[in-house]
């Protein structure tokens, strides 16, 4: 009996009218925990009851405490007729279930009725008394801290990330029980919201003991996901990367964290061959691989050199899954041997992190994705959900062999999604490949205490010791050596070297020496799915960009349709990374961050959205243009259009680089050295698909043998992708957007914050549709969505939309739903914090921060003298100008050097008559949009100061996706916010048609996401995601239904300016900024 | 390709000022749209028609969602659906109470019933508000007064503490509030030329010593009503103008002071006896309700017109005035000081109030 809960219910407010006669209430409240049920007095005729009530106790198990939410239910009191229900509160107490958590859950929570909403609001104090249990065979993990954030925690380091949990539990959905066609909706829909609690509180528990058997306290990057599969039941799971946290007292506490790391990967001891030149030298036959002996416990799993038996053995266009077979015998031993590294002895080296301690990352290979397409079928036995847990075993472990293949022993920014359409189901997990430093996976003692996995997973024991050959991962011979190399590199470079070996390739692809350190070889390109590395060097500014793409697919059943599926899913992969490729080069970018390939399924057709935010690595080379090629040379019109198109998108490029400052500086063609002669090609990414059996399906996603940037446009379906590539409008001035934590060359963050999410569902009036056309009505209503965001926020410019989160469903046949949920900052462009080391990048940031408002005139003024370049000039003279007048003389000198295009020196003069008049514009343009802002900040401080004086007005509590506020420490987390909610209506056109019902649920939803925070004591959420978004509606019957479900981390922040005086008066208490993140990145 | 839903919903919510002011004045979504064109938003952002239209409905919803909490400033406060910045609901507040004077000043005076709401067709007509804008404004009106009809304490502290209203909207609805409760005539031609702003200051000095208030802090309807025992009262300030005697002398007193002191002397020694009557009979009329109603008319034909047509100054006005009130303390056999004051002191004030074009 380890729990004591203990409830109070103090008040109500605003209740509705339930009494028409006296236009009063008679309210009261049951408050109820499992099977227990206390009721407090009814508080007559009245909106603003006062119960003041007794404590009530529940006496119950951990276990139920973990599982169990608290159930209040507010009722009018009727002596005649039933009591009617006025609505609800479900409460998880979870965050009292830990001790640097929450103490006291108090405040003001919404009333929620499924059907009518929010109906006041009940003031409730919830405490726990929780008793030490040292039962070793307990059920519970109480004492596991949860995290969505998907990297460490802020006030806390990391100790040992000890790897991947996942979880997944199964039942039938109440929905489509026998049961649901007598009851009410409101009893339906209750009766899922409860189950739904149930069973995420069930699976955070069994993840939390997976966790304590890995010893670890912490489950960091935490997404717990619902598939409503209809008839065949309701699955709910769970990923996260399990952890050793410790809570930084001070900075005396951060510092050898962040900085040891390098110091003490020296120590290891590796009895290697101290050659650095291995790295050159030609493939090593795999019985070189037996000279080398590790040291078990320490080793240092880094893959790139060639004695990789499984790549050698592998070809080159291959992927290098499920070769397990095609090992040969003599190998075996050494292979088991090499196994001992703490992280091969993981089933899944999968990390859900996307941010990492430094040095963590030492290598990353690339994207690497699967898919599989599965029918349904009833879950008859929910106590063993076996079907389910081989379904994903089976796409993790492709991952995992994709992931070898790019001669990487691990995953990072993993994540899974599902589509779910009627009884077909494509699962999709994606990560990126990568090679991590071993120092932050183990410590001594965590060899020993890796026991198996219980028994509740069968099937993936089964599957570790069927297959035991595949769960290694060659060792590098000569790490320790590379190691020493890497030391004395630039740091930001070192992740994108290669983690494969360069001549055994996994796929074909161009390398070339590292622009950063010359020592290593680095891809063309780079794909990955994590966010910016914080020590990554970069060049201007990073953008979102996007891939759309549909599939028109035949009506069918069952087996045929989900074969129908599984053949366009290789085209709509290879579809949307060639768009996401074609719009990197587009944009003069080489890398993306962050990429999220969505795959939608619907009824009569796919989706395909894909987002990305790319940026320019200094370390990878200049990224070459697209060319255009026709196939009919003779037409004389068909060539003039084809150059007319070429400078089009020349043009285009040329326009990008100005907008996102995209200046690298020139390197002679000797010093990079000859590029390796390898056929370019444009994948960077690893994908497989099967259907319901263990056949995979390779797919070379490289163009063969010709050159890849080649865009032939020899039919329609070509010119459609050079439109729709020209279409993308850049976002207005003032503007960015990412979908990463942060946008990289941005670094100077103000403090106003607005998170928001936007729906839109688009009906597709044309009934034959083609391919063409509903590609062009994907693009517009998503670039049309984006443009209304910027409209919308456009009193925050200079602003960026960070983690900008795309979600696209298909509710019905003609359908397309797009949910995008997103944060704007604002930032001053005027306080550039410069912390880049180089003097190029220092006057080039310079000049970037002050041309920006110059960058807003479209001028028409000089663009006559210039031909050549129809577009781009205006902004380069306007950038060159603001680079000459804003920059003090002996920077402007470089400035000039390192931007010299002949055409700028050309128009010199023009630009010096320019100057005068664009500075004067300029600064006015400055003037306004500061007095534009102030009224703003003005409130934001009022706001602030809300919380302190008393009850007068609800304290402001901020939401944001992602894992830092700007301009803010978070001083404490107080527990992950995983809510679940339903509202459904039968008077749609009275609640303003499906619009009006939207709003005002999400309106709602973020109210009671607030109002739990705040009852935690909390003054925000970060890590924000609103993981799903139901929507259904029936018109006709005047009737929609929606769910929502939602997560993130309440916390607590103090601003940097009040902890600055906080600090003043105690020097001891003061820790690494919050906003550290947003400082690193330039 | 249609959007069939189409919502944008903030951690706090967005208020754009400019759409507030259009949907606050009534017009539909495709007006203001058409509005906003106008204003060349679109060339200033580079939005397009369709960004706008579906900001503009975003808005639009935003508000009438919002309204149902208006209605009830102190929800609005405590409410947890819409996060907003104090000093951005106080807006939202102001700018929904806030009226149009031509509006105002139609329905001021006029029993805030059913039948005034029918004519709002008219008005909005008339005054070129549109008609939903009218509704709000008149509907407004309506709560404002149910609330604080039959309250306790001063009527604009009232309005202000459950109105949320700024001190100065707040005595404009007092005055809203006093003018309907007492259903004074405002509508007739010749009252058109005062202002609200005009009829307000009357109103509050009213409300400041003619109401029970004036003189006891805890009666009820302390600020709303006239108090009856004073229009009683006023009956016996007749004597001034019924005893020959009194009058005679209260002329001479007045005549000598102002002896070349006034641009309109013998207009004034002329008119004398009949002004004076003209605002003691007010007084003295006052104990029946029509009379009260028609308190401004009155004070319009038997004080201001006469004045007007021999062109007095404004300065003589005032001039006579004080001395009109100031030397009724010297005739002795006058007993009813106090109550003349208190009568004389507001109805002084309101007269150079209304003295103008």
């Amino acid at each position: 009996m380890p729990g004591k809960l203990k409830v109070k219910i103090v008040a109500g407010r605003h209740l509705p009218v339930m009494d028409r006669a006296s236009d009063l209430t008679d309210a009261f409240v049951e408050v109820k925990f499992g099977n227990t049920t206390f009721k407090t007095d009814v508080y007559n005729k009245s909106l603003n009851p006062q119960w003041n009530s007794e404590w009530f106790k529940f006496e119950v198990d951990d276990e139920d405490l973990q599982d169990e939410p608290l159930q209040i239910t507010v009722l009018d009191h009727d002596t005649y007729s039933a009591n009617d229900a006025i609505g609800k509160v479900y409460i998880d107490i979870d965050p009292l279930l830990y001790s640097e958590a929450a103490t006291v859950i108090s405040g003001w929570f919404p009333i929620y009725d499924t059907i009518h909403g929010i109906r006041g609001e009940i003031n409730v104090v919830v405490k726990v008394d929780l008793f030490n249990d040292l039962n070793r065979f307990r059920q519970s993990s109480c004492g596991v801290k949860f995290f969505c954030t998907t990297s460490i925690p802020k006030c806390y380091q990391a100790v040992i990330i000890h790897g991947f949990v996942e979880e997944l539990v199964v039942n039938e959905d109440p929905e489509y029980q026998w049961i649901d066609r007598i009851r009410t909706p409101r009893a339906s829909n209750e009766a899922r919201q409860r189950l739904i609690s149930l069973m995420s509180g069930e699976l955070q528990r069994k993840i939390g003991l997976k966790v304590l058997e890995m010893r670890g306290n912490a489950v960091v990057g935490y997404l717990q996901c619902f598939d409503l599969e209809g008839e065949s039941g309701l699955v709910v799971r769970a990923i996260g990367t399990a952890c050793t946290l410790d809570k930084l007292s001070s900075t005396a506490a951060f510092l050898p964290a962040c900085n040891s790391p390098s110091k003490e990967m020296k120590e290891i001891p590796f009895n290697e061959d101290p050659n650095p030149n291995t790295h050159s030298s030609g493939p090593s036959t795999p019985l070189k691989n037996q000279t080398y002996s590790f040291s078990p416990s320490k080793s240092y799993s880094r893959q790139s050199s060639s004695s990789d038996t499984d790549l050698s053995l592998t070809p080159k266009t291959g992927m290098g899954s499920g070769s397990a077979g095609k090992e040969g015998g003599p190998f075996k031993a050494l292979l088991r041997q090499q196994t001992q590294s703490a992280l091969e002895q993981r089933e899944f080296p999968f990390f859900t992190l996307t941010a990492f301690p430094p040095g963590f990352l030492v290598h990353v290979g690339g994207v690497v994705s699967a898919r599989s397409v599965k029918l349904l079928d009833r879950i008859h036995n929910p106590d063993e959900p076996e079907t389910r847990d081989a379904w994903w075993a089976e796409i993790r472990q492709e991952i995992k062999s994709h992931a070898k293949a790019l001669g990487c022993h691990a995953v990072v920014g993993y994540s899974e999604s599902t589509s779910i359409c009627e009884e077909v189901c494509i699962l999709s997990a994606s990560g990126t490949a990568a090679v991590l430093n071993p120092r932050f996976l183990q410590d001594g003692t965590v060899e020993g205490c890796l026991e198996p996995r219980l028994s509740w997973q069968p099937g993936f024991f089964s599957i570790g010791s069927e297959k035991g050959e595949v769960d290694f991962f060659p060792q590098s011979q000569d790490s320790s050596s590379l190691l020493g190399q890497e030391e004395n590199l630039p740091a930001g470079c070192g992740f994108c070297h290669i983690p494969y070996d360069e001549l055994n390739m996994p796929f074909p692809a161009h390398l070339t020496y590292c622009y950063s350190c010359r020592k290593q070889k680095v891809p063309d390109v780079l794909f990955t799915t994590i966010d910016l590395p914080t020590d990554a060097t970069v060049i201007g500014k990073g953008c979102l960009i996007q891939a759309r793409l549909c599939r028109l697919k035949k009506k069918a059943q069952a087996e045929a349709n989900a074969t129908a599926i599984s053949n366009l899913l290789p085209f709509m992969e290879y579809e949307v990374h060639t768009q996401l490729m074609n719009k990197l080069k587009l944009k003069g970018m080489n890398a993306l961050f962050g990429l999220r390939i969505q795959i939608t399924v619907g009824e009569n057709m796919l989706m395909g959205l894909a987002s990305a935010t790319g940026v320019y690595l200094t370390a990878l080379p200049m990224p070459g243009g697209i060319q255009i090629a026709g196939k009919t040379p003779n037409d004389g019109s068909y060539e003039q259009h084809i150059s007319h198109m070429q400078k089009k998108i020349n043009d285009t490029i040329a326009k990008n680089k100005e907008l996102y400052e995209i200046n690298p500086p020139e390197i002679p063609e000797e010093i990079i050295g000859s590029p390796i002669p390898e056929p370019r090609q444009r994948s960077r990414l690893l994908r497989s698909q099967s259907e319901s059996s263990d056949e995979v399906i390779e797919l070379d996603l490289s163009h063969g043998k010709k050159d890849a940037f080649v865009l032939e446009i020899d039919d329609t379906d070509a010119m459609e992708d050079v439109h729709s590539l020209l279409t993308d409008v850049p976002p207005p001035s003032g503007f960015y957007s990412c979908n990463t934590e942060i946008m990289p060359g941005i670094n100077n963050w103000t403090s106003e914050i607005q998170m928001f999410t936007s729906v839109r569902v688009s009906r597709l009036s044309n009934i034959n549709l083609t391919n063409q056309t509903l590609n062009k009505n994907f693009n517009d209503l998503c670039e049309n969505l984006l443009k209304s965001l910027y409209f919308k926020l456009r009193s925050m410019i200079p602003c960026c939309l960070c983690h900008v989160n795309f979600t696209v469903s298909l509710p019905e046949d003609e359908l397309i739903q797009v949910t995008v949920t997103a944060v704007a900052i604002t930032f001053d462009k005027h306080q550039a914090v410069q912390t880049t080391k180089t003097h190029v990048e220092k006057s080039l940031q310079r000049a970037s921060t002050d041309n920006e408002e110059l960058l807003q005139f479209p001028l028409e003024l000089c663009t006559d003298s210039l031909a050549s370049h129809p577009f781009s000039p205006a902004k380069e003279h306007l950038e060159s100008a603001s680079s000459n007048s804003g920059i003090p003389a002996a920077q402007r000198a470089t400035s000039i050097d390192y931007s010299s295009f002949a055409d700028r020196c050309n128009s010199w003069i023009e630009l010096i008559k320019l100057k005068a008049q664009t500075i004067r514009r300029g600064s006015i343009k400055t003037t306004v949009s500061v007095e534009k802002a102030s009224p703003l900040t003005e409130g934001h401080f009022r706001q602030r100061s809300a919380p302190a004086c008393a009850n007068s007005t609800v304290g402001v509590v901020k939401m944001t996706p992602l894992s830092f506020i700007p301009g803010a420490k978070i001083t404490k987390y107080l527990g992950i916010i995983n809510m679940f909610f339903i509202r459904e209506t039968t008077s749609l056109r009275e609640e303003g048609g499906v619009s009006g019902f939207l709003h005002a649920f999400i309106a709602e939803v973020f109210a009671m996401v607030r109002a739990h925070v705040a009852a935690l004591g909390g003054n925000a959420v970060v890590s924000y995601i609103m993981k799903q978004c139901v929507f259904m509606e029936n018109p006709n019957k005047n009737q929609a239904q929606c769910l929502i479900n939602v997560s993130g981390d309440a916390v607590i922040f103090v601003r940097e300016s009040e902890l600055e005086i906080i600090s003043a008066q105690q020097p001891v208490a003061s820790c690494q900024p919050a906003c550290s993140g947003g400082e690193i990145a330039t | 390709m249609t959007n069939e839903l189409d919502i944008f919903v903030g951690n706090t919510t967005l208020i754009d000022e400019d759409v507030y002011r259009l949907w606050l004045d009534g017009y539909s979504v495709n007006d203001a749209v058409g509005l906003r064109v106008r204003s060349g938003i679109l060339e200033q952002t580079g939005a397009t028609a369709g960004v706008l239209q579906s900001d503009t409905m975003d808005h639009y919803r935003t508000f009438h969602m919002l309204e149902r909490l208006l209605h009830t400033p102190p929800k609005l406060l405590h409410q947890l659906v819409f996060q907003i910045p104090p000093s951005r609901q106080a807006l939202l507040i102001e700018r929904y109470y806030a009226f149009d004077e031509a509006f105002v000043r139609e329905v001021l005076g006029k029993k805030l019933s059913k039948g005034t709401k029918k004519d709002l067709d008219d008005i909005s007509t008339k005054t070129g508000v549109t008609l939903k804008s009218c509704r709000r404004q008149f509907d407004n009106f309506k709560r404002v007064f149910k609330v604080v009809e039959e309250m306790r304490g001063s009527l604009a502290g009232n309005i202000q503490q459950h109105f949320l209203l700024s001190d100065r909207l707040a005595r404009d609805y007092a005055a809203v509030v006093f003018f309907a409760n007492n259903r004074f005539e405002t509508g007739k031609k010749k009252l058109q030329y005062l202002t609200f702003g005009d009829l307000a200051f009357c109103a509050e000095l009213m409300i400041q010593n003619w109401t029970p208030g004036a003189v006891d802090s805890q009666v009820d309807d302390m600020d709303v009503d006239l108090d009856k025992e004073f229009l009683q009262d006023l009956k016996e300030l007749k004597v001034l103008v019924a005893d020959k005697d009194l009058l005679d002398l209260h002329k001479s007193l007045v005549c000598t002071a102002l002896r070349g002191k006034l641009s309109v002397f013998p207009e004034m020694e002329a008119n004398f006896k009949n002004l004076s009557r003209g605002l003691v009979n007010i007084a003295s009329k006052l104990t029946h309700t029509k009379d009260v109603r028609d308190l401004f008319v009155d004070l319009v034909e038997k004080f201001i017109e006469p004045c007007r047509s021999d062109r007095w100054p404004l300065n003589d006005v005032r001039l006579f005035l004080n001395q009109y009130s100031a030397s009724v303390h010297s005739l002795d056999g006058f007993r009813h000081q106090a109550l003349w004051d208190r009568y004389m002191v507001t109805l002084r004030s309101c007269l150079l109030r209304m003295y103008h074009d």
